[in-house]
């Protein structure tokens, strides 16, 4: 039933993504991996492993998507969730370093023996099994998110008003994990992972293993967001988009809708942070800095906001242009991006997806249309 | 014989002091006799001579008495005149103690030097203390008072009575009846005295005193009884000082708040728009500040004090002219989608840090107090330092200005029905955008001169308006739009509440737990404290 629900909501062009997708997570790593360093399509591990980042930040965006092109909510708080996954994540890999820490403790990280800690804190606990991360990793931002949700959409907090909370949120955490005694590492966060179920972590297999999963949540992340927006209830989501109160005023019960998409979401971020962490190598309260957040929003409002297939476009454009330019041009990266939010929102409110779908509707509408009789203007 | 006479030099100069105040006027020659007389005879007679050198009031006596007390003091042998001698290789080098002019260099056998024992060590302490206590000058007198406070020194009563007897400034004779008592508190004078003392301290009522209070109230008997006592009158009236300190700490960092977020406020109502680019408004308005500085300093230092008073206007005019230029070329294509707008703004804030970091650099630039603005008073046990306190009145009349601009003007009748009802008021004839964009100009101009302010108390860097945004977000929200008492109400209630919070919960805390609390608050009231009524907010 499941798959049927998945299957319906595919139309064509979500199959292609799909499947693009699926031949990035294969193709990709065997060609880091089968191929020797010299021959032309050799990918390197670093870049395996930046492509990953990408994805990761994809998927974030996806999440974004979902509740601000499809629901109208403008989350300037999802990086939150993003790191809050990112740090039930780092959680585990911490507790996995055991005594090849720099203190040797073999239950107790570094950065707790460093702050004489005599033992490990009551949320620290069963973290050292991944399926209990795993479990974290959608639990705590789905439940933050659940909570956060069913007091906001119930009390009918919306537009900006709701953008301003949610930033107030990933603010009040970001304060709240800088703090040492909050026993998250503080300052630094958690980093010096060494390996993942038992696999070295900055083995070349492991990393290209960790870029095929991400691009395969990814793909799953997609379908299931596609499925979700051409569902009965992605219409209803839409509806209250743009017309709230008339959505309410048809009998629908718009906060739970709202609830609904947004838990879902910030699962969806959480996620994406978890498979963000071990990538990157560490896990620090700076992803909870709330100008990541809004850098988020404006890698969906480049690809296209409520298309899906944009928010990642978005992302990996975006990311892969800060790349080069912090690279190439360090000092002028801050203007391409301020540049590109009022660049985009200006002139291209569609996105690069949304504009070369209305090019492309236009063109395949305009074809018929010739045939027929102009008819007068009303 | 030499000693009778050099008694009666002593008065006799004593007497000239007493008649002429200006107590550094006695002659080189007649101070040098009486250091000569150090070195004379045994220990009897070199105190003699230290109280006939006190006698004479004169600035230079203490730092000779601090050589002699260190055992610099030499007398050579061949006209028993007395030297500092300070070593030079294996010989000495000698320098007069008075007017301090070197006098040659001599070997080790042709000086002796003077011999000090315990007894001379506290006739001098005595007498260096007692000097600086009568100094002509009123911040050594203070300072020399606030030493025996420290020191608790019996020795020094005869000293602090004759003291506090000639002194004229009521604020050091406080304090140095104060500095008795607690000397008094060390003596073995009889227990009466004591409880005069325990008395007399507790009526100050500081911490200082609290403090010097608690040593003795584990002490056997009435003494202890009435420290227990006094110290226990002295916390309470601590605690409400303490609450009163947490006020005025609160309401200075509302002031700031208030500065910040009532440009927004403005912004916001207006056209529901919250402006990103808002906290970089404040940061141009604190480096117009430093630009001002910067001219001054170099073409004329003179009006250095005036530097804030010039940039005021400047900063409005620059912050104002940049936020009507973002309101014409970008913000002005949103209207009627608030959350591109924010997304626009935020890139317009991208640009303008980039573009400040890119003129001045990024590091934190030095903007100069003016003389006004610097040092503090105290009233009571709270000190007030006079830049706290012009923010907080300067934020009153800035924010007293823009309720007459927008209740007493033209425009400001323009800009409330905008606000109010856009299209009955476009209907009406009012030109919407031309008072959108003054609106915005207003805004901005205001968070430009709420960074001159800000330049006074914070880093002026280019991330200075990242600081602040959130915040001021916070206030606007809590406050509700389009209501400046209700953004007023909101920055001094987040500014006391987060001042109250510190102590118990820390800085960090403190500000979680507001955000906390404003997060909750919004559930409960989502157009905040003050709504605007009516269909109008319906957008």
């Amino acid at each position: 039933m499941i798959t049927g629900f998945l299957l319906n909501g595919f139309d064509t062009r979500a199959r292609v993504v799909f499947a693009l997708l699926i031949a990035i997570a294969i193709l990709v790593p065997a060609a880091n991996l089968l191929l020797p360093p010299d021959h032309p399509l050799h990918v390197p591990t670093y870049m395996v492993t930046l492509m990953g980042k990408y994805f990761a930040y994809a998927m974030l965006a996806l999440s974004v998507d979902l509740v601000w092109g499809y629901c109208g909510i403008l989350s300037l708080g999802h990086g939150a969730f993003f790191a809050l996954g990112g740090y039930a994540m780092g959680m585990y890999l911490m507790r996995q370093i055991g005594t090849r820490g720099v203190y040797a403790d073999p239950i107790l990280p570094d950065f707790m023996v460093f702050l004489n800690w005599k033992e490990l804190p009551w949320f620290w606990y069963g973290f050292d099994q991944f399926w209990f991360a795993a479990l974290m990793i959608v639990l705590v931002p789905g439940t933050l998110a659940f909570v956060f949700g069913w007091f906001a959409f119930r009390s009918r907090v919306t537009g900006v008003y709701l953008s301003i909370i949610t930033q107030a949120l990933t603010y009040a955490l970001l304060l709240a994990f800088f703090r040492n005694d909050m026993g998250f590492g503080g300052n630094n966060g958690l980093t010096d992972f060494k390996d993942i179920l038992g696999y070295n972590i900055q083995a070349d297999g492991t990393r290209a293993t960790l870029f095929a999963l991400t691009v395969l949540a990814v793909a799953i992340a997609f379908a299931l967001a596609s499925a979700v927006t051409r569902s009965k209830l992605g219409k209803v989501l839409v509806g209250v988009r743009d017309a709230e109160s008339r959505t309410r005023f048809l009998g629908y019960r718009v906060e739970n809708y709202k609830l609904f998409v947004w838990t879902l979401s910030a699962v969806m971020a959480g996620i994406a942070g978890a498979l963000y962490v071990p990538q990157i190598g560490i896990i620090n309260p700076s992803e909870f800095d709330p100008a990541n957040s809004i850098e988020a929003v404006i890698w969906v409002a480049v690809g296209g906001r409520g298309t899906l297939v944009g928010a990642i476009v978005g992302a990996i454009t975006v990311n892969f242009g800060k790349t080069w330019f912090t690279g190439a041009l360090p000092e002028l990266w801050l203007f391409a991006l301020g540049g590109l939010f009022i660049f985009v929102t200006l002139f291209l409110p569609k996105g690069i997806v949304g504009t070369v779908q209305a090019w492309w509707a236009g063109k395949r509408a305009s074809a018929p249309a010739a045939t027929l009789k102009p008819e007068p203007a009303e | 014989m030499r000693f009778l006479s050099i008694l009666i030099a002593a008065l006799w100069l004593a007497l000239s002091t007493a008649v002429s105040p200006a107590a550094a006027a006695v002659a080189d020659e007649d101070l040098k006799r009486l250091v000569d007389a150090l070195g004379v005879g045994g220990f009897s007679e070199a105190e003699a001579a230290i109280n006939a050198l006190v006698a004479t009031g004169d600035d230079r006596v203490s730092a000779i008495l601090d050589r002699f007390g260190e055992g610099d003091l030499y007398t050579r042998k061949a006209d028993k005149s007395v030297f500092i001698a300070e070593k030079a290789g294996s010989d000495f080098k000698l320098l007069d103690p008075v007017t301090g002019a070197e006098a040659g260099v001599v070997s080790k056998g042709e000086i002796e030097k003077i011999k000090v024992n315990n007894r001379i060590r506290r006739a001098i302490a005595a007498a260096v203390g007692s000097l600086t206590l009568r100094s002509p000058d009123a911040a050594i007198r203070r300072s020399a008072a606030e030493a025996v406070m420290k020191s608790k020194d019996a020795a020094a009563i005869p000293a602090l009575d004759a003291a506090i007897e000639a002194e004229t400034d009521p604020a050091i004779k406080q304090i140095m009846v104060a500095a008795r008592a607690a000397a008094v508190l060390e003596s073995d004078l009889p227990e009466a005295d004591k409880i005069a003392a325990v008395e007399m301290i507790g009526g100050l009522g500081t911490r200082d005193a609290m403090s010097m209070l608690a040593a003795y109230t584990a002490v056997e008997g009435p003494v202890g009884e009435a420290a227990a006592s006094a110290a226990r009158t002295i916390e309470s009236s601590l605690l409400v000082w303490d609450a009163a300190q947490n006020v005025w700490y609160g309401l200075s960092l509302g002031s700031v708040l208030l500065l910040a977020a009532i440009g927004l406020a403005i912004t916001f109502g207006v056209m529901g728009v919250i402006n990103m680019a808002h906290g970089e408004m404040v940061m141009i308005g604190a480096y117009t500040t430093f630009a001002v500085q910067e001219i001054i300093r170099t073409s004329a230092p003179g009006l250095f004090d005036y530097s804030l008073l010039i940039a005021l206007p400047l900063a409005f005019i620059v912050a104002g002219g940049i936020g009507i230029l973002i309101e014409r070329s970008v913000i002005r294509w949103l209207y009627g989608r608030p959350l591109e707008t924010l997304l626009a703004t935020w890139g317009v804030s991208l640009v303008l840090q980039q573009t400040v970091r890119s003129i001045f650099g990024a590091q934190n630039k030095e903007v100069g107090n003016p003389s006004w603005m610097s040092g503090s008073f105290t009233i009571g046990e709270l000190s007030i330092t006079w830049s706290r306190l012009w923010i907080i009145v300067f934020a009153m009349v800035v924010f007293a200005g823009l309720l007459a601009v927008l209740k007493r003007t033209y425009f400001g009748l323009q800009t409330r029905a905008v606000t109010q009802n856009r299209q009955m008021a476009s209907a009406m004839g009012i030109r919407t955008p031309w008072v959108d964009a003054f609106t915005f100009g207003l805004g901005s101009g205001i968070a430009g001169i709420a960074g001159v302010a800000l330049s006074q108390i914070d880093n002026v860097s280019p991330n200075l308006g990242q600081g602040y945004i959130i915040d001021s977000f916070m206030v606007v929200v809590f406050g509700g739009v389009g209501n400046l008492w209700g953004t007023f109400v909101g920055a001094m209630t987040l500014g006391v509440a987060n001042k109250f919070l510190e102590p118990y919960a820390g800085a960090v805390l403190g500000k979680i737990l507001l955000l906390v609390f404003i997060i909750l608050f919004i559930q409960k009231r989502p157009r905040g404290l003050f709504a605007l009524k009516g269909r109008a907010i319906e957008a």
